[in-house]
């Protein structure tokens, strides 16, 4: 797999996607409010489930632009 | 007890189910040879991606957390919703970081974080203290599983006069564990973990779905919640955070998610994939339990707005809140329901005990009984001393909850993140450098340890009238800021224990204090399936450097 004049490395500048799901979740001023509420859920319980799929979207396209076998 | 019956029945059956996949569970995907560490301890190392979602997730999502994380949320409101930014960023942590563990232990057959931290500081001195570190945080962990059970187990009126005659369902429930857990090591709780997780994303969303429909909509749930929190006296409730929770909200979700990613039973249970790819793909999965443990935590303010009251709890004018759950199940659902909801929370508290037992005695066997014990110790050997070690382990968490006050397990877990969370700086930073000195990260390690004790005594709970390990939120006027805030104490101490680590490493460089030698390699770290793995490691270095610190 590895080509033994090249080193292979897992860093890549994808990689600090990731640091916007780490760090916006602990962001407790954008969701630490009532209204606009969703369906009967004040932002402070849509928005954290909103985080989850923003996680989700995050590392599925971190994963992707990162896999050995693009390069 | 009667009008439980069905209940039980089905709990029952359920139960009994779970425990013949648990002894079968050491045929399938059988091995050539069972008698290796790999084997039982880590299930071959050869899971892939739907066994290793079903497996992880069954592993941190625990029975207590189903059972806790609603409880919170019903007594304190938003302040308990942590649970879920605390699991959105561990997985991108677990992304970068853990994926390095896996490749340096696959290379090196590395079994536990402890054996990393030895080979590549070299001191057995210190992989000693990772490995205590890891045992001393996990076995409350297994008590507390059992907690889960018996809120269940309570509900459902099994309850006897004697506090044995009490405790008879969860020894026998244990007994049976630690029976197929020996039998089968990591492959009974990654068979069960199917029919657990099934279970309970079944219950839940039917929950879900069910009950803000009967309750009369989500908005009048969060009505509920919002009157209840208005009328009591406590300041730090409600349905949105206050001014002075909000640092300790972000800092509990942060810690926890690097405790939780330390914790030997998570790392064990990412140790047993099989690849690099089946852990990144499943960093993009596993969230979808974290969807589950935001409506399971919901559940707490239906129990509110369906006027659950809680049952007494171990003394006497207290309530426990870990029945509100199993209650609200009770009230709302035809009694073959609740008896499924019950079961997918019991065999909810299997999956990760039987895991954690398994961790710990992987630390047992490898990082004390070969280290100290029986350096030639033959892999048969090995396998032998951890199956031995899970049964002493389970006997110990059931020891726990029988003759303690299950709130001192409660305790202990509270303890148990936040020196877990101590030794982060010699394996997280250890993955990307060597920089920091082991003689450093013993006092780093010592010194967050230290302050955490006294972090942790000092905080009162004013709910329970009890005058120290009320919680885990610090009163930032203890350090002398003149505020009102909190803060988690694993996030303080985390920070100065790398502090400290930092400033020793200055002064144990400056006064030539040997460093040992690194026995991995840069390339190690990025190991994958296929790639050439190095053999019998561990008597090599035995040879080679026979010095610690």
């Amino acid at each position: 797999m590895a080509e033994p004049d090249r080193p292979r490395t897992d860093k890549s500048p994808w990689n600090w996607l990731l640091l916007i799901p780490i760090v916006v979740p602990l962001l407790t001023f954008l969701y630490n409010h009532d209204e606009p509420r969703i369906a009967g859920f004040p932002t402070f319980y849509w928005l954290q489930f909103a985080f989850i799929l923003l996680g989700v979207g995050t590392t599925t396209l971190v994963y992707q632009m990162t896999r050995r076998s693009r390069r | 007890m009667s009008d439980h019956i069905t209940e039980i029945i089905i709990f029952t059956f359920l139960f009994l189910l779970v425990s013949g996949m648990g002894f079968v569970a050491s045929r399938w995907r059988r091995p050539k040879d069972m008698a290796h560490l790999d084997e039982w301890g880590l299930g071959g190392r050869s899971f892939g991606g739907w066994i290793t979602w079903f497996l992880v997730g069954g592993d941190l999502y625990t029975a207590y957390t189903f059972v806790a994380v609603p409880a919170l949320i019903f007594g304190a409101g938003a302040a308990g919703f942590f649970a879920v930014p605390y699991t959105v960023i561990i997985y991108p942590l677990f992304f970068l970081i853990l994926i390095r563990l896996w490749s340096v232990s696959h290379r090196h057959g590395f079994v536990t974080p402890a054996d990393f931290v030895r080979s590549r500081f070299d001191s057995p001195t210190l992989a000693l203290v990772i490995a205590i570190t890891g045992i001393v945080a996990t076995m409350p962990y297994i008590a507390l599983q059992l907690i889960g059970i018996e809120a269940v187990l309570k509900t459902m009126g099994v309850t006897g006069e004697s506090a044995f005659a009490r405790h008879l369902p969860i020894i026998i429930a244990f007994a049976i564990l630690a029976a197929y857990t020996y039998q089968s090591g990591l492959r009974a709780p990654a068979l069960i973990a199917f029919v657990k997780d099934t279970l309970i994303y079944i219950v839940i969303l039917v929950a879900v779905l069910w009950l803000p429909y009967k309750l009369g909509g989500w908005g009048a749930i969060f009505d509920a919640a919002d009157a209840k929190f208005q009328a009591s006296p406590s300041p730090n409730d409600g349905i949105l955070l206050n001014a002075n929770n909000q640092v300790q909200y972000f800092t509990l979700a942060l810690g926890s998610a690097l405790a939780l990613f330390l914790y030997p039973h998570s790392i064990t249970g990412v140790l047993a994939s099989k690849n690099r790819d089946v852990i990144k793909r499943n960093m993009s999965a596993l969230p979808a339990y974290s969807f589950l443990l935001g409506l399971i935590a919901l559940l707490g303010y239906m129990a509110i707005a369906a006027g659950v009251k809680p049952l007494p709890g171990a003394s006497p004018g207290s309530v426990d809140n870990n029945t509100v759950v199993p209650l609200l199940f009770d009230q709302q659902f035809p009694a073959w329901f609740t008896g499924v909801a019950f079961a997918a929370i019991g065999i909810g508290a299997l999956v990760p005990a039987a895991i954690m037992s398994i961790a710990a005695a992987n630390l047992f066997t490898r990082n004390i009984y070969k280290e100290y014990l029986r350096k030639d110790a033959t892999h048969a050997q090995e396998a032998n001393v951890a199956k031995i070690t899970s049964l002493v382990v389970k006997v110990g968490a059931v020891a726990c909850i029988v003759f303690l006050d299950p709130q001192f397990s409660i305790d202990l877990q509270l303890i148990g993140g936040v020196i877990i969370l101590q030794t982060a700086p010699a394996v997280v930073i250890g993955l990307y450098t060597r920089w920091l000195h082991r003689g450093a990260l013993m006092a780093g390690w010592a010194a967050g340890m230290g302050l955490g004790f006294w972090m942790l005594w000092q905080i009162p709970n004013a709910a329970t009238g009890r005058k120290h390990f009320g919680g885990s939120a610090f009163p930032l006027s203890e350090f002398g800021f003149d505020t009102q805030k909190t803060i988690y104490v694993g996030f303080v101490t985390v920070l100065v224990n790398l502090l400290v680590a930092a400033l020793v490493t200055l002064v144990l460089r400056a006064a030539k204090t040997p460093e040992g030698t690194d026995h991995t390699a840069p390339d190690d770290y990025l190991a994958d399936e296929g790639d050439p793995r190095i053999e019998r490691h561990r008597d090599e270095t035995a040879v080679e450097t026979p010095s610690s610190t």
